[in-house]
């Protein structure tokens, strides 16, 4: 059973191809492997049932030779995205037991394509927050621990429980949505990949939304190749989204192990912080002394305007969250908490319904947007925003063809370890990612190696924009390098 | 600069004379099948919630896409009103709660509009004409409907309505009393109906206003302003800005001072009503919409809407000037609807001699057929007397088979029983008799059996119409009447 589970996607595709076993087969190792966690809180709905009903459906199309290219694949997915019939939260107390009649283009593209679904994974509420801690299912669990400690650490955030889940072996990929770091840090501080496509890359039909302008789908895998295999899959124009682009989806997988020599890859200045820890140095030193093996040549780029990115992601994201929260009233679905009058109703089911960190920033977007703070605030953030972009296009206009950073300023932390006094603490482990959201740009990250503590650290790669293949290419010779890592199991 | 704005009726307060300045914004419906940004339908009447998209309801996740047919409509819009297009505009949220929003904001266009700057050129009595300014038209969101009567204890929502598109029209503040502002009104609804891009139908609430009237002392700085919110009716916008006027009025010269305020108006008590203060507005927290890119199009889309415009009223009405020599008046009243305007040009094909008989027919169409309308509440679509028929009148008349009179006649019948006019002039006999020798025998036979009222008529030739008259009802009102009068003169020797 644990091989089963042990495996990439490719290594399955290829086992379900030569029927050394079948999809109901690896489905029921992963139901097991799922019930004998439940203490990671990885996954707020299991659906057995469904999943093993798709498995047998696969299988059946696998014997005639048919199936797509995730054929009786077993994957989790984000509790963000819509699932047809199955309870869909965002893993907030207001959206109750709601269950959608649509599913996301997303996963629905995943089911086309073969996919299994084994049910919905755990995530910060309304997938803001960076250590899923906010999540009203409560904390998800890194099944990483430091060397000789019983600290329950947390797995990032928001798609925590898609990252806990694939690195415990949960499910062989899933579903994760990225507004500020959401894939990306999640994946670092649990040794998976993950992959933030530039923006309009995937539809955002179906997803439960945060931040419009910056939300987008990505995987949550093991290897960087299963990364590529599930982003074909997911990528791809949608008409019921107007900010998804018409560009042909490419055979991601056939990036991998293409020849990165000549690349120019930049290296910011910027993201060289005060105070960084030595090891977060060390790990982006080595990361790129690897490109460097790999005949890619190394620019130190400058990026002036990072400074300001997350100052002003915290303006521009809450603003988009307070409205597009707006729609949680208790008035057609969801939690509704009673009152004498609408006013009241409003008050008390959104009181009860939003959780802190939530409440914080509708309240932060909605002051933000307010008269006479608009221009201060909201408008300025903009600006930055087009001079973070900017930045970007100057450095590739450079000849540069991907930006290499650490993608966490840490390790995984304790849970209640940050944010309790401050939220700001919480708000800096995306000093390295917001960017790329702000830019629309795609960023990968993959494991690169672990701290002194024995806790896994990741490098980040940023593309140009729609380039997500030269990401692979990267990603895979830091994957070669650093190797896998895979936490000892304890649960 | 307002050159052509026209002074309107006066109000006079204790203090001497005030002038009203209105604004308004026009909240019509597009014509279009499906709603702004979902595939739901806008029909009318539809049982509650059966209209209604998973956008329309604003379901987790859901996303709006632009409806393009909305967009071709304002533009076509934009174009009837003599506007500026924007190739480029911007969709954005105006945040409020209330539970007919099932998003908690609704898209509208706040800093970008579709549509700029335009006028609109506007009838008054007396054939006298001004000009209303165009500030922008943009596109927004209809909300649902919320439902009171349903529950003792709870209010229900109908979203049939929300999500469906709207034109926005805002108008400068050139109007300057009610009646004006009537025809404002009258007149951009024509527009739209010409267009076909709002049916105009304000009982369904297809076009509401909201109206903003101050007053001033002529010429002297613009007052505060009140809003009348929703008005769904030309006269009771008459009536509202009438009565908001003088309330105004009443304050100030009392010494108090106006509140900026939304009001509404009760048609029953026949006053507006304070709805909320500017203290209690909301704060709108408008932004651009981050689901939806800036709309743009290019200008070759807006020259091709353009080449293929119906015929406005106002282009309509300088033809039926120019080329039928009808009277300002008359063209004004065949195309202030667009129905109406339709028929007379169906009156025009079927006439043999346009030039001859156009003027005619106007007033065939305008006297008769209207009138009679009028009088038995029928519309124009439900007319007895179709355009055909009413041709056919016309044409006997022109050439000179029926006279004015007999033509009524044949009216009346055709009114009441239909029939082709020129048969039922043949079958009836009622061709007018222009043979001199039948008319001659018939005076002749007059004069003699009436000497006393020859001798008088040759003492008073006013007295002649006796003998008109006389001559008129032996021939069954078929007489030519010029012949008749030609003979008559000569006989008489007057």
């Amino acid at each position: 059973m644990t091989d089963l589970t042990s495996m990439t996607i490719a290594e399955a595709k290829a086992g379900l191809a030569n029927k050394s076993f079948t999809s109901l087969e690896l489905t029921d190792a992963h139901l097991a492997a799922i019930e004998a966690a439940r203490s990671l809180n990885a996954f707020v709905l299991e659906t057995p049932d469904q999943a093993r009903a798709m498995a047998r459906a696969i299988d059946a199309k696998i014997a005639k030779g048919e199936g797509g290219p995730l054929a009786g694949i077993p994957l989790g997915i984000k509790d963000l995205f819509a699932t047809k019939d199955v309870r869909t939260t965002a893993c907030s107390k207001i959206l109750g037991n709601f269950v959608p009649p649509y599913e996301s283009t997303v996963t629905s593209q995943l089911w086309r394509d073969g996919a299994v679904m084994l049910g919905k994974l755990n995530n910060d509420e309304f997938a803001m927050g960076s250590s899923n801690e906010t999540s009203c299912f409560g904390p998800v669990v890194n099944p990483w621990r430091r060397e000789g400690s019983n600290t329950t650490l947390v797995p990032g955030g928001s798609s925590g429980g898609s990252a806990s889940a694939v690195a415990a072996l949960l499910c062989m990929g899933a579903t994760a949505t990225d507004t500020g770091g959401s894939i990306r840090q999640p994946a670092a501080f649990t040794a998976t990949v993950g992959v933030k496509p530039t923006y309009g890359r995937c539809s955002r039909w179906g997803i439960v939304a945060f931040a419009s302008s910056l939300d987008q789908a990505g995987p949550i895998a093991r290897t960087v190749r299963d990364s590529a295999i599930l982003m074909r899959s997911m990528a791809g124009h949608d008409p019921k989204d107007t900010t998804s682009v018409d560009i042909g989806v490419p055979d991601y997988e056939a990036a991998i192990g293409k020849s990165v020599k000549g690349m120019k890859i930049g290296i910011p200045k910027e993201y060289r912080l005060d105070g960084m820890p030595a090891e977060i140095e060390k790990l982006w030193t080595e990361g790129a002394a690897w490109l460097k093996a790999a005949g890619a040549e190394l620019v130190e780029v400058s990026l002036p305007h990072t400074k300001y990115a997350l100052p002003a992601y915290y303006i521009v994201a809450p603003a988009e969250a307070s409205s597009n929260l707006a729609r949680y009233d208790g008035v057609r679905y969801g939690l509704r908490m009673p009152g004498r009058s609408i006013g009241e109703l409003y008050e008390s089911t959104r009181a009860e319904g939003f959780g802190d960190e939530v409440r914080r920033r509708v309240m932060i977007g909605t002051y933000v947007l307010s008269a006479g703070y608009y221009d201060a605030y909201y408008l300025r953030a903009q600006k930055v925003r087009t001079l973070i972009k900017k930045d970007f296009e100057d450095c590739f206009a450079k000849g540069v063809s991907a930006i290499l950073t650490p993608a966490t300023p840490s390790a995984a932390f304790g849970v209640g370890e940050k944010g309790g006094a401050d939220p700001v603490e919480m708000y800096l482990n995306d000093i390295f990612t917001v960017t790329v959201n702000m830019a629309g740009l795609p960023g990968i990250a993959v494991p690169a190696g672990k701290d002194a503590q024995g806790l896994p650290l990741g490098l980040q790669l940023i593309g140009r924009p729609f380039d997500e293949e030269m990401l692979f290419s990267l990603g895979e010779v830091v994957e070669q390098a650093a190797g896998r890592f895979t936490p000892p199991r304890w649960w | 600069m307002n050159v052509s704005v026209k002074p309107g009726k006066l109000i006079k307060g204790q203090t001497g004379d005030w002038e009203v300045v209105i604004g308004m914004e026009i909240h019509a419906q597009v014509t279009s099948k499906s709603k702004l940004f979902s595939g739901a339908s806008t029909e009318f009447g539809g049982e509650p919630n059966s209209h209604v998209s998973l956008v329309d309801a604003a379901m987790p996740g859901m996303l709006p896409v632009i409806n393009e047919e909305c967009v071709r409509q304002a533009v076509r819009t934009g174009l009837g009103l003599n506007a500026q297009i924007n190739l480029r505009s911007v969709f954005d949220r105006k945040n409020y709660f209330y539970p007919d929003l099932p998003q908690g904001y609704q898209i509208s266009q706040y800093k970008s509009p579709i549509v700029g700057e335009g006028e609109v050129v506007v009838e008054l009595d007396g054939g006298k004409t001004a000009t209303v300014g165009i500030e922008r038209l943009h596109l927004e969101q209809d909300a649902g409907k919320l439902l009171h009567d349903q529950s003792p204890t709870m209010s229900y929502v109908d979203l049939n309505r929300s999500g469906v598109a709207l034109m926005e029209i805002v108008s400068k503040p050139d109007i300057r009393d009610a009646e004006q502002a009537k025809a404002y009104v009258t007149k951009l609804r024509s527009i739209l109906r010409y267009l076909g891009t709002c049916d105009g139908d304000m009982e369904k609430g297809s076009l509401r206003a909201d109206v903003n009237v101050s007053v001033r002392k002529p010429g002297g700085p613009l007052g505060t302003r009140c809003e009348i919110k929703n008005m769904n009716s030309i006269n009771f916008i008459g009536q509202a800005i009438e009565y908001e006027a003088r309330r105004q009025i009443e304050i100030i010269e009392d010494g108090g001072t106006i509140d900026q305020e939304t009001r509404l108006f009760d048609p029953n008590k026949g006053e507006t009503r304070s709805m909320r203060s500017k203290e209690e507005a909301h704060d709108y927290r408008y932004f651009p919409d981050p689901d939806l890119l800036p709309l743009e199009f290019t200008q070759s889309y807006v020259d091709e809407l353009k080449a293929k415009l119906p015929e406005l009223p106002d282009q309509k009405k300088a033809r039926f000037i120019e080329s039928l020599g009808l009277s300002p008046y008359d063209a004004s009243v065949l195309v202030a609807e667009r129905e109406s305007a339709d028929f007379y040009e169906t009156v025009l094909a079927g006439l043999a001699d346009k030039a001859r008989d156009g003027k005619l027919a106007a007033n065939w169409v305008i006297n008769e057929l209207f009138g009679r309308l009028n009088k038995e509440g029928h519309g124009i679509a439900d007319s007895p007397v179709s355009a055909a028929q009413l041709a056919a009148i016309v044409g006997l008349i022109g050439e000179g088979t029926i006279s004015g009179k007999i033509a009524k006649d044949l009216f009346e019948i055709v009114w009441t029983e239909g029939g082709d006019p020129r048969e039922l002039v043949e079958a009836r006999g009622m061709k007018q008799v222009t043979d001199l020798g039948a008319i001659e025998k018939v005076v002749d036979d007059i004069i003699a059996a009436n000497p006393d009222k020859v001798a008088q008529a040759k003492a008073k030739p006013q007295l002649a119409g006796w003998f008109v008259g006389q001559v008129m009802k032996q021939s069954g009102g078929k007489a030519n009447p010029q012949a008749v009068n030609d003979l008559l003169k000569a006989k008489l020797g007057i």
